[in-house]
Parts: structure tokens; sequence; C-alpha cells
């Protein structure tokens, strides 16, 4: 079964490969080729997940050696694969929902004549993800990293026509090279410490204690903090979040696929793989939950002002991240829910992406959600499966959300402590901000009356539902936003599946878990009210209030750009202006002042050169004068 | 009255024909200052001769003066041709091994 | 004589310090001439004086036999090889006075006071207050005691000086000759070529056929009146050098003769053609030498 491994990565990557080198011959069968090869590597992944399950819990840990990537003496890269629990849950969430997405992006992408080039770069993308989590080593992970950036920038920028979507590529793929460093960075640390790439060694694997163990907590805090800085920039969590808004203008299906399966649940998947190093370094800890605490409320604020409805469900997938990366740095005692959370939140968050997608499809691309209104009569199914999506997301009862988010709400508080105290505050609080943003989407969308408007060109929109390649994958979503989180908490069965890899144990939370539910429940009841006070009351205006500073500011991302305008940018270019002011005037001037000045003397020189016989006797003349004179002086001396 | 006035005397003489070469242009003139010149060290070497008690001196004036004919009769060869080839004896029309 | 001089080496009497400022004055009246002089041969007269005013010294100073070289040889051949040349490149080409070199003669004229104050300075310098003199190098004689050094102790030098007079000699006849691509044509090969042309059949007009002076500048007169240039020879066209025969000239000169005529009281039938006023013979005289003067402005 171990050689299934290396395919889960190639079905998709020679999907990408066919479909770019293949032409136009594929135009017409492209889009099925790829949906297929991404259920292909689905299917191999459900056979790899049966023959886990056939093992018992301490071997479920198979590796796979492809071939020997980088075999220099000390410097040893292998292409290895690793398939353990958590990656086996990424690898069927990643294959899953992209598979649905794809067969998602064959309805939505119907009339667009680059069609076959799209689903290569979905391809790419799965690939690249996939490659990432079943890496065994950091460096053929950094690959799949790289990979995953490459991707993205390829479809965020895919309508590159728009200087908008080429804008917000660039800005992507700028941001997480500031991750990418990081990433870097660490892995240059880890082999300097530890001589090796790869996780067995560095993290320890089957009761042998890793690398991990010996280092210093100041190296391991350091490789944690680059760690957690890459993490930053995949996952969008402040300060590199500037990205993740910007990236709305590539199609809809990509935005799902980013927010949900692949690309930035990668730096959770980062930080829960290298729980060695964050468990022996507190400090990293401690900043990883201070950056998923504060980014859970920044996301959050943000969704609560956007009129954009991907960009605020943007900024709500901002804040559920923030959820897991606070998980996640919660130690122990949150890896499992952090995964857990990311799993329901793919599935809920890609259906509602997907339904955001359809109302936009219906709608002539608009995405004000202002110009929505009553959609609920026009597009049921969008409607029902969004609305499932929308009451797992807030953390409704018996769905999805409630499981994973109570969990991690209930951890926060188990931390102990102030800390504790203050974590479960913001994880309260970010629950209460999403129910509110959420309701706010909801009612703007699907209730109300109509504020439709027609477009530039005087056309009226006509709402309808949408083919069934993009309903049924909706239809599948909300199922598992539904039911993917009772299944998963039903007898703790996610917690034991992913315990031999991250470890479990239970806090000591000062509040009893009924409690924290009661409490969470309550909050999220308090938001939806508010919000339906606020926007299902009264009339929601066409042209959006003027608002308070807050409002203002979140509509802004917070000032998120400005300030990276003003802290970076600004000083940035002054730095380089003055590099450049100094290598052009300075060192150039030096070189060329050189070379003019013996350009110059050497113009003079050869002016001396003039063919007259009696100049050059002059020279002879002068020459031996000064030579006679040079005798005589030093016999004087 | 002290020989050493003789050297003074070549000195001057050497000095004026170095001179002329440098001012004069007409080829002819030019050499006749080399022989100027040569001379002016001929008397030299005559007077160091008559310094030392030796007749060497006398002996490399003596070829001094076969070694100047020779090269009379070729430079004169040479100005004879670059005459014929470019109707000018001025030296300074010969100027094409310029940069 | 060359007892005399032998014992003279040894000392230096009144009588040669009276000969050196004399033989000097000259010499380097004569150098400066050289150089300063226009025309080169005046130049060449001015190097002669100066190397015959050097073989005194020489002799003075007991090198008989160099002064006698430098004479024969020097002023004799060398100097006559230096006249040559000056004639052939033309006698009466003059150096132009003005300077070409920016800052040349300056330069020449520092560089050669300088090096002059520098040997001056050496020879003061130098210790040379006692001196050997020749007498006994000469007891034998100057040229035999020469021919002994030259034929023993520089007698490799001199063969060597044999080749290089050799090699000379052959030098300046390869400069100087010149060498014929094709054989030069023959008489009848040159007649033929001119039939074939077409250009000139009959030989070219004398000079001064039908003018009134067959000097050889005087260009023919064709029956129209004009000249014909062709009588003429190339070389003094190309100078320009051909005799004015204008209208006006031509009277002159029958004023000229028709003078002449009047003196001699010779009859009608000699007189020239074109008939000018006749003038009484000193106003011919006068204007006769305006006329000279007029040719000259004309060559």
């Amino acid at each position: 079964m171990n050689s299934l491994i290396p395919l889960l990565v190639a079905a998709p990557l020679a999907g990408a490969a066919l479909l770019l080198l293949g032409g136009r011959a594929l135009d017409r069968f492209g889009h099925w080729l790829a949906t297929a090869l991404a259920a292909l590597s689905f299917g191999f992944g459900l056979a790899l997940f049966s023959d886990l399950l056939g093992r018992d819990a301490e071997h479920r840990t198979v590796t796979k050696h492809l071939f020997s990537w980088i075999p220099v003496n000390g410097f040893q890269a292998d292409f290895t694969f690793r398939l353990d629990q958590l990656s086996m849950t990424f690898v069927l969430l990643i294959t899953g929902v992209g598979t649905l997405i794809h067969l998602y992006s064959v309805g939505y992408m119907a009339h667009d004549e680059r069609r076959r080039r799209f689903f290569a770069y979905l391809n790419l993308f799965l690939a690249a993800m996939l490659l990432l989590v079943v890496a065994d080593n950091y460096l053929l992970l950094y690959f799949g990293w790289e990979g995953v950036g490459l991707a993205s920038y390829l479809l965020i920028g895919f309508w590159q026509h728009k200087p908008s979507a080429a804008t917000a590529a660039k800005k992507a793929f700028i941001v997480n090279r500031v991750g990418d460093m990081g990433l870097s960075i660490a892995i240059m640390l880890m082999f300097a410490e530890f001589g090796s790439f790869a996780f067995g060694p560095i993290l320890g694997s089957e009761g042998a204690a890793g690398g991990a163990h010996q280092a210093s907590e100041g190296k391991l805090t350091a490789i944690g903090l680059m760690l957690l800085l890459a993490a930053c920039g995949k996952s969008a969590q402040v300060p590199l979040q500037s990205w993740l808004g910007d990236a709305m203008e590539g199609p809809t299906p990509v935005s799902a696929l980013i927010h949900a399966a692949t690309m930035v649940t990668a730096g959770v998947y980062l930080i829960t793989r290298s729980s060695a190093i964050f468990d022996l370094a507190p400090d990293a800890q401690t900043a990883v939950v201070v950056v998923g605490a504060v980014t859970l409320l920044f996301g959050a604020i943000v969704g609560c002002a956007k009129d954009d409805i991907k960009k605020a469900l943007a900024g709500s997938t901002m804040s559920q991240i923030g959820y897991m990366v606070l998980a996640a740095g919660l130690g122990p005692i949150g890896y499992a829910f952090a995964i857990m959370h990311l799993v329901t939140h793919g599935f809920f968050k890609a259906g509602l992406f997907l339904g955001a997608g359809s109302v936009m499809h219906g709608m002539n691309d608009e995405v004000n959600m202002r110009h929505y209104g009553g959609l609920r009569k026009y597009m049921p199914v969008t409607f029902v499966t969004f609305g499932l999506g929308y009451l797992a997301i807030i953390g409704f009862p018996g769905l999805s959300g409630f499981f994973s988010k109570d969990k991690i709400i209930e951890a926060a508080f188990a931390k102990g402590g102030t800390e504790g105290w203050i974590l479960g505050l913001c994880a309260l609080v970010g629950a209460a901000v999403t129910a509110f943003y959420m309701t706010r989407v909801m009612v703007l969308t699907f209730f109300g009356e109509k504020r439709w408007q027609p477009d530039e060109e005087g056309n009226a929109p006509h709402p309808h539902e949408s083919p069934k390649t993009m309903t049924v994958p909706m239809v599948l979503l909300a199922f598992g936003s539904v039911f993917a989180g009772g299944l998963f908490a039903f007898n703790d069965s996610f917690l034991k599946w992913l315990e031999p890899v991250t470890g479990h144990e239970e806090g000591n939370s000062p509040l009893a878990p009924l409690t924290v539910t009661l409490l969470t429940t309550a909050c999220m009841l308090a938001g939806v009210a508010l919000a339906y006070l606020v926007y299902g009351r009264s009339p929601v205006p066409v042209v959006p209030p003027v608002g308070s500073p807050l409002t203002r500011a979140a509509r802004r991302d917070l000032l998120q750009d400005d300030f990276n305008h003003a802290v970076l940018v600004r000083p940035g270019s002054a730095l380089t202006a003055t590099l450049v002011y100094f290598d052009s005037r300075g060192l150039d001037g030096f070189v060329n002042g050189l070379a003019a000045t013996i350009g110059g003397l050497s113009g003079r020189l050869r002016r001396v050169q003039n063919g007259f016989v009696r100049s050059y006797a002059l020279s002879m003349f002068g020459g031996t004068l000064v030579l006679v004179a040079t005798t005589l002086l030093m016999r004087s001396v | 009255m002290n020989p050493v006035n003789y050297l003074y005397l070549a000195a001057l003489l050497f000095t004026i024909g170095a001179a002329g070469v440098l001012i004069r242009r007409n080829a002819i003139v030019l050499f006749m200052c080399v022989e100027l010149m040569l001379n002016a060290s001929n008397l030299a070497l005559v007077t160091f001769s008559r310094l030392h008690g030796t007749l060497d001196g006398q002996i490399i004036a003596f070829f001094t003066m076969v070694v100047a004919a020779a090269e009379v009769v070729v430079g004169l060869a040479i100005i004879v041709s670059i005459f014929r080839t470019r109707h000018s004896a001025s030296v300074d029309d010969s100027n094409l091994m310029k940069l | 004589m060359t007892s005399y001089l032998a014992e003279a080496t040894g000392t230096t009497s009144t009588g040669e310090a009276v000969q050196f400022w004399v033989l000097a004055v000259i010499a380097v009246g004569g150098a400066l001439g050289m150089v300063l002089m226009r025309r080169a041969v005046h130049s060449a007269l001015c190097l002669a004086a100066t190397m015959l005013a050097l073989a005194v010294c020489y002799m003075a100073q007991g090198a008989v036999f160099l002064g006698v070289v430098q004479i024969v040889v020097y002023t004799g051949a060398i100097m006559m090889l230096f006249l040559f040349v000056v004639m052939l490149v033309g006698v009466t080409s003059e150096d132009s006075l003005k300077e070409q070199l920016k800052g040349q003669r300056i330069a020449a004229a520092l560089c050669g006071l300088g090096f002059g104050v520098l040997l001056i300075a050496g020879i003061a310098n130098a210790r040379l207050d006692h001196f050997t003199g020749l007498s006994e190098a000469n007891a034998e004689g100057n040229v035999p005691g020469l021919a002994r050094l030259i034929f023993t102790r520089y007698v490799w030098a001199f063969e060597v000086t044999g080749a290089l007079l050799i090699t000379a000699a052959i030098g300046a006849m390869v400069l100087t000759h010149r060498e014929h691509v094709k054989a030069p044509k023959t008489q009848r090969e040159l007649a033929a070529q001119r039939v074939k042309d077409n250009i000139q059949l009959p030989p070219l007009p004398a000079p001064g056929v039908y003018a009134r002076h067959n000097a050889v500048d005087v260009p023919a007169l064709l029956p129209d009146g004009t000249i014909a240039e062709d009588s003429v020879m190339a070389t003094l066209r190309e100078r320009g050098q051909i005799r004015d025969v204008s209208q006006a000239m031509l009277q002159r000169m029958a004023e000229l003769e028709n003078s002449t005529a009047d003196w001699l009281g010779r009859p009608s039938s000699e007189r020239p053609a074109v008939t000018g006023p006749r003038k009484s013979l000193e106003q011919v005289a006068a204007n006769g030498r305006d006329g000279q003067a007029d040719e000259e402005g004309v060559e």
C-alpha cells in the first residue's frame, strides 16, 4: 500500500502537466480529466485510509522512500513520503474538498476560454499541497510550500487582465515570501542544530525521542518563532494577513480552495507537525497563542465591516484560522481540536464560498451584499446549503462548527491561570462576533427586500439557481458541514485517531465543559440577535453609511495596508532610493570617475603621439636631460 | 689655459646641435645638426685622449667618424627618397605615425 | 711641426690659448649660424666652417691624423654630399619661420639650456686640474700610434666598421634605387602610342615660333595671335614660368625694337610689324626697367 503514497501527489501533478503541455486538444475534456485525477487522488487517499485503519494505532505511520534527492556528504535530503494520522486527515480533506471544488469549477468556469489552464493550476495546487502534507522532511515540505505559493499566485492572478487581480497575486506572493523566508531560516537553523531535515531525527518517532529534546530552549524558541512566521505568511495571520482579502480577486473556486482545503491550512499543519519543537519552547508557543488570539478578533472585526461577500468570508477565514492557531499554540491540549476545527472549517467554509460563488454566478458577478437581498426564493439550493454552512460556522448546537469551536474555547480556558481566562474570553468574544457578521452576511444576502441594481451596461440581474455541477458539490459539502463535527466528536473518535501523532492531555479548565458550551451558545445567540436587530428589522441602505471610526478602519482591513505602507514600504523605498543614490553617485561615480580620469589622461597622453619626429626628439632629449641630471645628483650625494 | 676649455666648447656645440635638431624642420639641416653633435663629441674624445695621455680617445673619435659617414650616407638616401615621393624635405610633413 | 705639437700638448701655451679662443668663436659662430640660417646651403657652409675650426682644434691637441681626416672626409666628402642633396632638393628652398608645433621652440630652448648647464656643471665639477698630455703617446708619431691601436686592440671593431660601411653603401643604393616595374618603352613604341592616342601627331611646336623671341620660356604664337602653351617645356609650364606675350607686352617689345632701330638707323623694312609709339631712348630704357619688374612679378 505504501507505493500508493507517491501516486497521491503524482495524479494531480500529471493532470497539471497534461493540461499545460497538452495544448488545445484537451480544451474539450481537460476539465473533466483534471476532476477525474483529483477524484483518483481522493480514491488513493481513501484506500490508504482504510489501510491505516486496519492497523493498530501505534503503527499507523508509514513512509515511502522514493529516491535520494540531494545526496551530499553531510547533507542528505531524500524524496521520502510519510503518511500518518495527521497527514492522512489532510490528504482526505485536500483531495475530498478539492475534488468537490473541481467539480464545482466545471460549472463555474464553463464560459471562461482559459478553463483548461485554470484546471491545470487547480491540479498543481492540489499536488503541491499534497506534497506539503506527505513530505517526510522539512526540505521536501518546503518544496511543496513553495509550490503552493506558486499555484496560489497563478490562481489569484488568473484573471490577469484585471490590474487588481494581477496586483493581488503579486501581493499574495510577496507577503508569502516573508513567511517563506521564515521557513527557510527555520530549516537552516534545524540543519545547523540537528544536522538533518527529516521529521524523525528532529521530532522523534515511534517512541524514540528526536533531536529536539537535546537542543537548548533558546534555539528551539528561535526555530519556533521562524516557523510561526512561516505559518503567519501562509495562513494569513497577523501581521502577514494583508494578502488574504485581496486574494478574493481570483475566481471564487480558488477562494474556496485556498480558504478551505489548501493554502491557509498549511500554517496550522506546520505548527501541528512541529509540535515537538513548540512543546519544548514555551515562549514560541506563547507567541503562537497571541498571534492566534489577535488574528481571531482581527479577522472577525474586518468581517463585520465588509460589504463584499467574499471579503466578509475572507475575514471570517482569517478569524477561524486564528482559532486553529490559538488551539495549536495551546500545546497538546489543543492540537487535535485545531485539526478538527480545520477539517470542519474546510467543509463549511468551502460550502460558504461555493454558495457565495453561486450567488455571484446568478447575480452577474455582483459581490456587494448591499445589492443582494431576498435571494432565498430564487436560489433555494444555494440558500439551504449556505444556511447550513452558516449554522455550522457560528457553532449552532449539533452542527460541525459547534463541536470543534466549543472544544477550542474549552481548551483555551483550560490553559489555566490569567492566560487561560484572557484567551478563553477572546475566543468567546470571537464566537459572538462570528455569529454577528455571519448573520449579517446571511440576512443581507438571502432575506429582506430586493436591492438588485442593473450593472454598468444596464443589465438587470436575473437571479437563478446554478447548474447541477455547482449545486451537487455544495450539497455534499453541506452534509459535511452538518455531520462531520458530530462524527468526529462521537466517542472522541477524532481525538483518539490523532493522539499518537500530536499527543493529547486534558487541561484543568476552571469552568465545567457544560458551562463553556452554554456560554458559547449564549454568545452566539447574542451575536445573531444583535445582527438581526441591526440588519433584519430595518431596511438596509444600498449606499453604506459612514459608520464609526472602527467600521471605517475595518473596511480598510483595520488599516493593515496603510500600516504596511507607512512602516515597511516607505522606509524600504527610502532605503532603496538612498542605496540607489549611493550606488549610482557614489560607487558608479567612483568607478566611472576612475574610468573617465584614465580615459581623459589617455586622451591627453595620446596627443603626445602626434607623429612629429621633432616632438619625439624633444621627449628623448628631455629624458636624457633627466637621466643625466639624476646621475649627477646621485654622484654628488 | 686649461684644456678643459675644449670640453666646454664641446658641450656648447653639442647643446647647440641638439637645440637645432629640435628647432629646424628641414631634414637636411636636421642632419647637419646631428653631425655637429657628433663632431662635438669627437672634440670631447680628442680632449679626453689628451688629458689621459692615451690614444684610445682618438681611436673612438675615428670610429665615430666612420659611423657618422655611414649614417650620413643612409640618412641622405632616405631624405632623397622621401623627397621624391612627397616633394618636401620637411620632417613635419611626414607625420603619419600618429594616433 | 709634430715635435712642436707634441711639446705643446704637455702644457698649454699662450699661443694655444689664443688659438683656442679664435677657433672657439669661429666654431660657435658657425654652429649658431647653421642653426639659424634659413637656407640649407648657408647652413651647410656654416657647418663646414665649424668643422674646419674643429679640425684645427684636433691638431692643436695632438690628434693630427684626426684633424686631417676631419678636413678630408668630413669637410671634404660628407659636406659635399650634403651640398649635393641640398642642390637636389632645391637650393632656393627656405624653411618658413613659423613654428607649427606648439611650445616646441620654448621647450627646445629650455631643454638645450638645461642640458648645457648640466654638462658645463658636470665638467666644472670634474677634477681636471691635472692632465697628462700626449707627448709620450705620440712619441713615435700620431699616425703610427693610432695604427698600432687600430690593428691590435681595436681590430675587431675596425673590421665591423668595414662591414657597416659596405652595408651603408648598399643601403643607400637600395633606398635611392627606383624599381622599374616593366621595361621602359622604346622610341618606336612611343611613336606608335602617339598615333594610337591621336592627340599630338606632329612634333610639339618649338618655343618662340611666330613670336618675337625664341627664348625657351616664350610660347609660340598661333596664327590667330593666341599662345600655344605646348611649345613651352613641361617643367616651366608647371612652375608657371611662361613669359607673358600679351598684346601690351608685344607693344612694349616693339617699342624697344623701334627705339633700337632708331638708334642704329635701321630702315623701316626691318622694323617690327606691330607699331608702337616712338619714344626717345632714355624713356624707353626707363620703361624697360619697369617692364623687367613686371616680368618678375609675372614669374
